[in-house]
């Protein structure tokens, strides 16, 4: 009845034990909250059941927030064990908890953090940015969030039911084959990230058609934001990346439940195929991550220098020259695989070669600043600890890049403190400087200031102490995944520095939540009434904050990259106000029904409850074929009801 | 008003920066050095890794120092508070400045692309080492969780400990009877995979006598972090006394030991046996080859 599921799935270690507790009695207070203000329909009406870009951005964020606790959490733990575990002291985990946790950790990160704030800012910013009133495919990008959503939430499953996977974030066979890996874990790794590559997958297609079919009269490719030409390179590399993770997942998911072996060395499967595939798919993903942060930078440099960006067709081209190169360089994740040395070479090489790109980006972004006029709001700070931090840590991948370098590196922590370095100094850096720049635009409101800036501070100094000793430990000798090392090594002094740096990552982290909860109690002091707060340049900077549900009463025509700004300085003239009827999109449940349907698959398949997977795999064909046979539903907004709302904006008395 | 802090922080916390950086980082590091393996190489090939990442470093730093300076006198020249100095909002082209920040980094990366694809043939660790000795040849298992060695020629295995004679060529061969393992001493040079089924090479060479930590590198499983050994350079004499010595163990290492030995366990001992199975290494390897019968 209940397949591989028993009661001891329920029983976990001490710190795991607090963790669900947590979990639970956080959605049990958030239900009772929504009970007690009434929210349950307004939460179903506008926002489950939304297709509306803006609202399905706010949520990816919202899931991301709560995905970056779990993975700090995660990480937090990880760094405690290893500065206490040394010698004859063990820590207060045990090396098989140890190993979920840090897989947890990556998995979290990357897929639903990296991933989360991508799409967020996709959604929030790109049809603001081309002038256009909503998505190419409202209905897929619903669905893409809710899977998204649907695999973290199988993520919290794992935390409280069964145990998670220990083969790190990439689960390369044979350990995570069945003959190593018996249990549950690799499996629900297996569905949770299959689910929500699916998401990813749909989502990349509607927002590369959104890019591609959308953009406002006059808009041609050379006039496009760059911020939406690093979401066209990004998307083009989800598109032509997660197809190779869903298929990978699928065959070692054969070889798990069939009996299979693509992947095991019995049989005739082979392991190395697995590492090629993945990384095939792994390399392009840090680049989905890293382009659209690119993209944001592009848009802050020239706002807070008061000037156009340098050197736009340079950015663009460099954009896509990484896009291409980050298909050509999978192999220097395994350089001590025993490839011979003209393949490492090349792959080395290539890999090399897109330091030259990523160099241009910051030269212009530079010389944006030069004889501009620089405000040091905290968009830019988290521009200037970006620029130092990526710098280093441009300079380390080039070092790894070399293949007898690597092989005194692979696998050791100076590889980790690489691409924490890009992924925390470029990726997450870069998304607190769009979050805070775009933050007035979706809310109405601007964040607290001075908490921002002493949350940076934490953050940037954290940052340097809790990886900056990690490149050292790597020379040290010190590998990855380690929860335990003897005290000879000389390590230990390094560990508990780095876990100073987690602390006070922590604090820095803890004062920008709480920032973010002040700013919007006390949302009345920071009013945001112009919809420019900044003195912005692009499209989305000429709504009012938050944007009308239509984005544009007026769809705009532009005849430069910086359509605002050219309105400002008298090059462009204003917008004529005749207004149309607008039509958008209905809300439908579907999309949310499929994401549950599939958390409940996800499950069932982990659990090998097979009636369950067949019942809840016939729901979401169901709710397709319902979809698909219906025709799309608009909803009219008459000329004359927005005529009568952009008037009541203007005046904000009535409003 | 709050707008002047930020730059003060930064000057002060960029001062703070290159102190750290120019002044105690080589002092601290030499001061280490006893812990920093691949910064103080002990062996030929670790020597020769070192030695391209410093290069490579240097060149690097061609680059990223300008970054550095530009970025503080950018940011503290061009402030918004500062009313002296030029402002030009339409200055977004430059095609000489393009042309070399296009250009330079290229030149950079090619001389980096030469020396890497020079390096990555010198150094290839299937390549033998040139020397006048004959190479010890050792075969590496990794296990389930621990690292077994034999010595074929010898006739001797051990379990997570091995020794060699310094300035002579190691030929290291390289499987797993268990998930993939990374073979590593970061003393004497870079690692290598050891998989499951497959067959991997590593050639090192120790310049001094001494003791180095080994470990695994690649994650394996839940005993993963006991992995670690000792590898021993010591002089042809003591080897050869040592080799004498592990042939009189009271362990030997026969087919059906080996099964009990490839069981899991975690933290194990160092082990010494004499070697009485045959081709052990290739009948590893051999399983692999067909269907495992159930």
């Amino acid at each position: 009845m209940f397949g591989k599921l028993t009661p001891e799935a329920f029983i976990h270690e001490g710190s795991q034990n607090f963790a669900v507790i947590m979990v639970v009695l956080t959605g049990i207070g958030l239900a009772a909250l929504l009970t007690y203000f009434k929210l349950w329909k307004w939460l179903w009406k506008e926002w489950l059941t939304t297709v509306d870009p803006k609202r399905l951005g706010i949520m990816y964020i919202i899931v991301a927030l709560l995905m970056f606790m779990k993975g700090f959490a995660d990480a937090f733990m990880m760094r405690l064990q290893q500065a206490l575990s040394v010698g004859d002291s063990h820590g207060f985990i045990s090396p098989g908890h140890f190993q979920e946790i840090f897989s947890a950790h990556g998995t979290t990160m990357i897929f639903f953090v990296g991933m989360g704030v991508v799409f967020a800012l996709m959604n929030l910013i790109v049809p603001l940015q081309i002038g256009a009133r909503d998505v190419a495919f409202p209905f897929l990008n619903a669905l893409g969030f809710w899977l998204f959503a649907a695999g973290a939430m199988l993520t919290v499953v794992s935390l409280a039911i069964g145990k998670f996977s220990a083969t790190g974030w990439l689960a390369y066979p044979p350990l995570s084959g069945i003959e190593y890996s018996p249990g549950e874990g690799v499996d629900y790794w297996i569905w949770l990230v299959q689910i929500s590559g699916v998401g990813s997958t749909i989502s990349g297609i509607n927002f590369l058609v959104t890019i591609l079919k959308m953009r406002c009269p006059g808009m041609t490719w050379m006039k496009m934001p760059i911020f939406t030409w690093s979401g066209l390179c990004a998307m083009v590399l989800i598109i032509f990346a997660f197809p190779i993770l869903t298929a990978t997942l699928a065959l070692l998911t054969l070889d798990r439940y069939l009996g299979m072996h693509f992947f095991t060395a019995g049989g005739g499967g082979n392991l190395m195929m697995y590492v090629n595939l993945i990384w095939a798919w792994g390399h392009p993903e840090v680049y989905i991550l890293i382009l659209p942060i690119f993209g944001i930078f592009s848009e802050v440099v020239p706002t807070f220098s008061e000037k156009r960006l340098f050197g736009y067709a340079s950015m663009v081209w460099a954009l896509v020259v990484i896009t291409f190169l980050s298909f050509v360089v999978w192999l220097h994740h395994f350089f001590t695989m025993g490839a011979s040395s003209n393949v490492n070479a090349f792959f080395g090489i290539m890999t090399m070669l897109i330091a030259v790109p990523t160099g241009v980006k910051i030269f212009n972004w530079l010389f944006t600043k030069f004889r501009g006029r620089i405000h040091f709001e905290t968009p830019m700070l988290w521009f200037f600890a970006f620029v130092l931090n990526f710098t280093v840590g441009g300079m380390t991948g080039v070092l790894l890049s070399s293949p007898p370098v690597d092989f005194q590196a692979h696998n050791s922590l100076f590889l980790i403190a690489h691409f924490h370095g890009m992924v925390i100094g470029g990726v997450l850096f870069g998304f607190f400087a769009g979050f805070t720049y775009w933050f007035p635009k979706f809310t109405g409101f601007l964040l607290d200031d001075k908490l921002n800036r002493y949350a940076f501070w934490c953050w940037f100094g954290g940052f340097l102490l809790a990886f900056m000793p990690l490149y050292m430990l790597g020379f040290m000798g010190a590998t990855r995944r380690l929860d335990h090392y003897e005290a000879a090594t000389g390590w230990h002094p390094l560990f508990i520095v780095v876990f100073i740096g987690a602390i006070i990552i922590l604090i820095g982290a803890s004062i920008q939540f709480y920032g973010l909860i002040e700013s919007i109690i006390n949302r009345d002091k920071n009013r945001d009434t112009t919809g420019d707060p900044w003195n912005g340049r692009t499209l989305e900077w000429s709504t009012p904050s938050p944007p009308p549900v239509y984005n544009f009463a007026v769809i705009p025509t532009v005849s430069s990259v910086d359509p605002l700004w050219a309105i400002k300085r008298g090059q462009a003239p204003k917008p004529a106000e005749t207004y149309e009827d607008i039509h958008l999109p209905v809300n439908t449940p579907l999309a949310f029904f499929i994401g549950m349907l599939a958390i409940a698959f996800g499950f069932a398949m982990t659990w090998y409850i097979f009636w369950l997977g067949a019942i809840s795999f016939i729901g979401i064909l169901t709710c397709v074929v319902i979809r698909l046979s219906g025709k799309d539903k608009f909803e009219i907004i008459p000329a004359e009801e927005v005529k009568k709302m952009e008037a009541a904006r203007r005046s904000p008395a009535s409003a | 008003m709050a707008r002047k802090r930020p730059i003060r922080l930064i000057l002060v916390l960029t001062g703070y920066i290159l102190f750290l950086f120019m002044f105690m980082q080589p002092f601290l590091v030499y001061q280490f050095r006893d812990y920093i393996a691949v910064l103080f190489p002990k062996g030929i090939i670790a020597l020769e890794q070192r030695n391209l990442l410093l290069i490579i470093q240097g060149i690097m730093l061609l680059v990223i120092i300008p970054v550095y300076i530009l970025t503080f006198i950018f940011s503290w020249k061009y402030r918004a508070a500062n009313k002296r100095a030029t402002y030009d909002p339409d200055l977004v082209d430059n095609k000489l400045a393009e042309v070399i920040w296009w250009g330079l980094p290229l030149v950079l990366t090619l001389i980096v692309s030469v020396l890497t694809w020079q390096k990555t043939h010198e150094l290839d660790p299937y390549k033998p080492l040139q020397s006048d000795k004959k190479p010890v040849t050792i075969q590496v298992i990794a296990l389930q969780w621990k690292w077994l060695f034999l010595y074929p020629e010898e006739k001797i295995a051990t379990v997570n400990f091995l020794q060699f004679p310094e300035k002579t060529p190691v030929h290291f061969v390289l499987t797993a009877d268990a998930p993939t393992n990374s073979f590593w001493i970061p003393r004497l040079g870079g690692q290598i995979y050891a998989m499951p089924k497959m067959r991997t090479e590593l050639y090192l060479m120790a310049d001094d006598a001494g003791d180095f930590r080994g470990s695994s590198a690649n994650l394996s499983g839940e005993g993963f972090a006991g992995m670690h050994f000792i590898a021993r350079a010591s002089s042809e004499k003591d080897y050869q006394e040592w080799v004498e010595s592990v042939k009189k163990s009271s362990h030997t290492l026969s087919l059906e030991e080996y099964q009990k030995l490839a069981l899991p366990s975690q933290n194990n001992p160092e082990g010494h046996y004499q070697l009485q199975a045959d081709n052990l290494f290739d009948k590893i390897i051999d399983k692999y080859m067909h269907p495992q019968e159930k």
